[in-house]
């Protein structure tokens, strides 16, 4: 099972338009870029086909692994909580 | 005039916890989280110890919407394609209230927790996000929720490891990559009788199994299977710092864990109900940072209690007992004329250095760097594999005797590193 059917068990409620983490990869270097695409549960951070960083923060389970590895390159993520009634709702937890 | 003597921010078992005890010490309480319900952004790998909410609650684990008592333990150092496991089962030991320890899931048990201090006169409302804390004079004054302003006394941190808010105020340095660990999760929903025969238990006996070695790829961590009444929760802890330079992307790794020969019979037939996954503070004793200031105390994850020794995991038990003892500090506070400066609220730490909470994590001071000795996740798995694998094969050819063949085993793991973690485990955990 890939992470994508994983993440379609959970309970999500998006708030479009409204990404709760922005990533600006220019402010990043090679090895935190990878860091991003290895360590998320969740596998939202891809490279594109020239390398570039992809993110999407829909099925985010909020854990905040991805603040730490980018803690080095200040300015370089913007990292909050969705407001209030959006994001992941755990069931069981 | 405050709104409220105390101020939570965070439903977690901290957090309720503290809000039950301020409640029932006679302060006026709000209880804040940013989930739909308390309990709905939480998330555990699965077994709460008793004794420290025991202490709060007595006879909690009988009206609490725990899963299972914990009766069986088992460790299993694994290979690729090899598993040698220690196995210790007592049904009848590790019953008593104070010793028990049970399997449970956070949505429904920090939901009951915080009903809990609502029924004790806590004002528990979510979802409600607080962005900031509230400033009178310099002085913390409330706390800042979207439109809403909200004054206190003083405010409980009980905002999980992430604690922005610890960090928007300078008092909790940001963790290294190091220091923490990523766990991820999944719940496989199973029937009960079917979970009672594939781990040996009878109704309501529970299984903590823990996996080290191939789980985590040779990288510091492990993974971890706790049973309750119908779902397993199956979950694998990195090292953040080691996964980051890995070439595996956790959720392949975490998919290479559930294929392993002594784990997919496990799970077999299991359907997936729901993927969650938590930072895990490891880095012990060093990384607690100041927990207290002027009207203000840090408990829980925020605070950094957490206690990995391999053999057991632990994060709830230190923060029930943390929350408890922020509301003893406060309350006493409160009784002694409300005032709530570092000077007074510093009582709080002096309660946890008296208490388990310090003391053990001073005990196991060195416990995180014997953890992460790569040893453990593949010298002693291959090693294990050899010696049972000699052990236990018969092929015809002339028999040695066990030592002849343990020896070489040894020697190839290399003995002055073996004498070293004997030695260092001893004086680690």
């Amino acid at each position: 099972m890939n992470v994508e059917q994983k993440l379609s068990k959970n309970k999500f409620s998006v708030d479009e338009g409204n990404p709760h983490i922005s990533v600006d990869s220019s402010r990043l270097d090679a090895d935190t870029i990878h860091a991003l695409t290895v360590v998320c549960p969740a596998g939202l951070y891809s490279l594109g086909e020239r390398g570039e960083l992809h993110f999407d923060a829909a099925g985010c389970l909020e854990c905040g692994t991805c603040r730490i590895v980018c803690a080095g390159h200040p300015g370089a993520m913007s990292w909050t909580h969705p407001r209030p009634s959006f994001g992941v709702t755990y069931r069981f937890g | 005039m405050s709104d409220y003597d105390v101020i939570v921010v965070g439903a977690g078992v901290a957090g309720a916890t503290s809000a039950y005890c301020l409640a029932k010490g006679g302060l006026s309480v709000l209880l804040l989280d940013r989930g739909d319900a308390a309990g709905a952004k939480n998330v555990t790998g699965g077994r709460l110890y008793a004794h420290s909410l025991e202490r709060v609650m007595p006879g909690f684990a009988g009206r609490a919407p725990v899963e299972r008592r914990v009766t069986r333990e088992t460790i299993s150092l694994m290979t690729a394609d090899s598993s040698v496991t220690i196995d210790f089962q007592k049904p009848g030991g590790m019953s008593d209230p104070a010793s028990a320890s049970y399997t449970v899931l956070r949505a429904e048990f920090d939901a009951w927790l915080a009903g809990e201090a609502e029924k004790a006169g806590c004002d528990l409302v979510c979802p409600a996000h607080v962005d900031r804390l509230l400033k009178d004079n310099g002085r913390i004054a409330g706390v800042v929720a979207g439109d809403d302003t909200l004054t206190a006394d003083a405010v409980v941190l009980a905002d999980g490891i992430n604690s922005l808010l610890a960090r928007q105020e300078g008092l909790k340095p940001e963790l290294s990559a190091h220091a923490v660990a990523v766990g991820c999760k999944e719940i496989i929903e199973l029937p009960e009788r079917v979970i009672n025969d594939r781990f040996n238990l009878a109704e309501g006996e529970g299984a903590a199994r823990l996996f080290a070695g191939a789980p985590s790829g040779g990288l510091v961590g492990g993974g971890f299977l706790y049973t309750n009444k119908t779902s397993l929760s199956l979950g694998l802890v990195v090292t953040v710092e080691g996964l980051a330079r890995s070439r595996t992307r956790l959720p392949d790794m975490f998919e290479a864990f559930k294929k392993h020969p002594a784990v997919a019979p496990l799970i077999e037939g299991g359907a997936l109900l729901e993927y969650s996954a938590h930072l895990v503070p490891e880095g012990g004793l060093k990384t607690i940072p100041d927990l207290v200031s002027d009207n203000i105390l840090i408990v829980g994850d925020a605070a950094n209690l957490c206690l990995n020794l391999g053999y057991t995991v632990r994060g709830m038990d230190f923060a029930i007992a943390s929350g408890q003892m922020a509301a003893e500090t406060l309350i006493e506070a409160k009784n002694n004329g409300g005032d709530y400066s570092k000077g007074v609220l510093d009582g709080y730490w002096r309660r946890m250095e008296d208490s388990f909470v310090l003391k053990d994590m001073k005990t196991y001071k060195n416990a995180p760097e014997f953890i992460e000795r790569p040893g453990t996740y593949n010298v002693y798995p291959e090693l294990m594999d050899g010696i049972f694998s000699d052990l236990f094969t018969i092929t015809g050819e002339p028999a040695v005797l066990a030592r002849k063949k343990i020896w070489p085993r040894l020697r190839k793991a290399g003995m002055g590193g073996l004498a070293m973690d004997l030695l260092k485990g001893g004086n680690a955990i």
